[in-house]
């Protein structure tokens, strides 16, 4: 175990110290710009975690190699006063001129200080928190996951032999509710006797209750587990060594599951933050609140897995080109799994609906409860 | 050894000066080791910095500049300090008393929410800054005082192991907290992030002016200073001392042991319900789950480099607070991960720890005459 951790980070290591060598080639034919931009990206967790912030790492690395361009980094900044001296740091020691802070609790108070102290500094929140009257140079970045996810559903429902599908979820609030819900909804639009069965461990990161988790869906006949929690990492392994199937979350765990990985819904940040990198080299102005998900590139399935039958990938193939035309999830009629009429028939949720990020239910098929 | 010898032979010498220069030397021993100490991790740590291929030279300037080398770099270094000073005083305090309580997260994250809850109340009815800090404020050192407090009845009047109960109190303490956080206490216009009511930018304590650090800096080293005075110069502290020293002579002497632990646990768990209260007036607005950022931890190692010298905390505070602070500028400029620095606390707690073996073993610290 810990040796495979060390050649992972003598992996990642060397993989920076190739990319900081393809920089400076890069750097001396790139065209000229005006100044070179240094952008900071501040991580609450390692950046090798399998999960949230390897999502935002990998983009980083994505983002280095852009001509112009110097990615400073930060890792297991808590959301304390660290992180206003992190963001300070950066201005004032590295010259960041944009600053990508990736977790929620960054933003309030500690982001929008900083925004306030820095003017001529951007700052951009990876959740959908800002609003008129924040700073103007602080903005949100996000993508709808649950796009993903509802691909994830379409292959899992078709790789399932129990119909029982099982989902390891942090807490019952709207963005996890709402990953959930699509999985589930995609599961069934393929397999109308597949039922998801949820638990709830109660915070991001509890790798034992994540591996509790996992093993009671198991033993309750769940083939195929998924999850919405920091790092699947616990969640991946544990379904591989009861031998069954998993879907990934955040970013690739493709490498965890060799032989039960089906696909995973991920982030793609290197879309977003490329595009600012872009803008900013442009003398462009930033948006404050951007999201989006197939449509825009912001989120992607990680490539299948062996645990992906081929009518699975054919049904997930479709499901994609779906999310990508902005066909809507949440369609009518729908039930909560409370038997309450949620979507009336005739009417649908179209991905940026407002309405998505509302979500405090869970719809007919789901076993668990969000109280 | 010659140097003894010499001073032996020196005639008894009237007069202040040499019996002050001879203190000092005498006392230099508490100074001097730990120095030396922390110079051995500093090499043990070059070498594993050589094996990494990183060099050692460019490491220790970014911790200079990360920490010390320029204004800012002392702002950075300072706020992290603050809330250091007061959860090392929560395990420096009892281990007077020969208690090893390594609990004061657990206070710190208990009194921070109950003061937040505490102002809740005040906040909706319009109450001015001075009430709703003052209400926070005590209601945050009571709990903490409360809490530490049970530790200390529990080791004295149920002989429960003190450094156990201590820890176990403090996943009690944060699951409280979260289970209010989570439930009953939750500010609904913060859906994603439980948190409670925020108290209001108005309420906020504010910077120390001039100094770009909040106020639990120079209350901290304040804090520090009197208990000092509280453990050295006054009878609760001699007593205290005397039980620590041991405990059947202290009571043999008539010394109301159980009194004293409580109280000095007590005392411990303020320090930590203090440090609670500005994390959420000055930093935070509000209590949440980022309350439990480790400083108690943090402390521990603090109060043991330390020596549990009420004083000594607060140089060896600001110390830790800078390779924190450098921590990040290390990160970014040499690509090295978060657990770098961590590895050179760890390092030069273990050479520190070692080095207490060397105390009373060295000549030249010796007091006169004295030829062990």
């Amino acid at each position: 175990m810990s040796s495979f951790l060390l050649s992972r980070r003598t992996l990642l290591k060397s993989a920076a110290i190739g990319s900081l060598g393809l920089t400076t080639g890069l750097l001396t034919q790139r065209p000229a710009f005006a100044e070179d931009l240094t952008i900071g990206i501040i991580y609450v967790g390692p950046r090798d975690d399998y999960g949230w912030n390897q999502a935002h790492a990998v983009a980083a690395k994505a983002l280095a190699q852009v001509p112009g361009v110097k990615v400073v980094e930060e890792e297991n900044v808590p959301e304390t006063i660290a992180v206003a001296k992190t963001m300070e740091s950066m201005v004032e020691l590295d010259g960041a001129g944009l600053i990508f802070a990736t977790s929620f609790g960054y933003y309030s108070p500690f982001m929008l200080d900083a925004a306030k102290k820095y003017p001529d500094v951007q700052f951009r929140h990876a959740a959908p928190l800002w609003k008129e009257g924040d700073p103007k140079n602080a903005g949100s970045y996000f993508g709808y996951l649950d796009q993903a996810h509802y691909v994830d559903g379409v292959a899992a429902g078709l790789s399932t032999k129990s119909n029982k599908l099982g989902f390891v979820a942090a807490k019952p609030i709207s963005t996890v509710l709402s990953n959930i819900n699509a999985f589930t909804l995609g599961a069934k639009s393929v397999n109308p006797n597949a039922t998801v069965q949820v638990i709830f461990t109660g915070d991001w990161s509890m790798p034992v209750r994540e591996a509790e988790a996992t093993n009671a869906l198991v033993d309750a006949g769940c083939d195929v587990i998924t999850c919405h929690v920091d790092s699947p990492k616990t969640v991946i392994q544990t379904a591989e060594q009861r031998g069954v199937k998993s879907c990934g979350h955040n970013a690739s765990q493709a490498d965890l599951a060799p032989k039960g990985f089906i696909t995973g819904a991920e982030y793609k940040w290197e879309t977003i933050y490329k595009q600012f990198a872009d803008t900013l080299s442009k003398g462009g102005t930033l948006p404050n609140f951007l999201a989006g998900g197939y449509d825009l590139d912001f989120v992607q399935n990680t490539p299948y897995g062996a645990g992906a039958t081929p009518e699975a990938i054919k049904a997930a193939d479709a499901a994609k080109a779906d999310m990508k035309a902005k066909k809507p999830i949440y369609v009518g009629p729908l039930k909560d799994n409370k038997g309450n009429e949620v979507i009336p028939a005739g009417t649908s949720h179209p991905p940026y609906d407002p309405w998505i990020d509302q979500i405090n239910f869970l719809v007919e098929g789901v076993t668990g409860s969000i109280t | 050894m010659a140097d003894i010898a010499q001073q032996d032979g020196v005639p008894a010498m009237a007069g202040g000066l040499a019996e002050t220069m001879d203190r000092l030397r005498r006392s230099s021993e508490y100074v001097v080791i730990p120095l030396f100490a922390l110079v051995v991790a500093g090499l043990i740590f070059s070498l594993f910095l050589f094996a990494l291929g990183q060099s050692p030279a460019m490491f220790f300037s970014l911790l200079w500049k990360g920490g010390f080398g320029t204004g800012f770099s002392w702002q950075n270094t300072l706020v992290r300090a603050a809330p250091l000073i007061l959860t090392a005083l929560c395990v420096a305090i009892p281990a007077r008393l020969g208690l090893v309580i390594i609990g004061g997260e657990g206070a710190l994250v208990l009194g921070a929410f109950t003061g937040a809850v505490a102002s809740i109340p005040l906040v909706n009815a319009g109450a001015p800054p001075f009430l709703v800090l003052g209400a926070m404020l005590v209601t945050s050192v009571a709990t903490g005082a409360v809490w530490i407090g049970i530790v200390g009845a529990l080791r004295h009047y149920r002989g429960i192991n003190e450094t156990i109960a201590s820890l176990l109190m403090s996943y009690i303490a944060i699951a409280i907290m979260n289970f209010f956080v989570e439930g009953a206490l939750r500010d609904p216009g913060n859906p994603n992030k439980p948190s409670t009511q925020p108290i209001g930018e108005a309420n906020m304590i504010g910077e120390v002016p001039g100094l770009g650090v909040h106020w639990g800096l120079p209350v901290g080293i304040v804090v520090a200073i009197l208990l000092w005075v509280l453990m050295n110069r006054t009878t609760f502290g001699f007593a205290a001392r005397v039980t620590g020293g041991n405990v059947r002579a202290a009571r043999a002497q008539g010394l109301p042991v159980g009194k004293l632990i409580v109280t000095a646990c007590a005392i411990a768990g303020a320090c930590a319900g203090l440090a609670g209260f500005f994390e959420v007036a000055a930093i935070q607005g509000k209590a949440n789950a980022s309350l439990a950022a480790g400083y108690g931890f943090t402390g521990i190692l603090v109060a043991f480099l330390a020596r549990q010298n009420p004083i000594a905390i607060v140089p060896v505070a600001i110390f830790l607070g800078g390779i924190a602070a450098a921590g990040g500028l290390i990160q970014r400029r040499m690509g090295m991960p978060d657990a770098t620095v961590q590895v050179l606390q760890g390092l030069m707690f273990v050479v520190l720890l070692v080095s207490e073996t060397l105390y009373g073993r060295l000549p030249f610290f010796r007091a006169k005459g004295d030829r062990r």
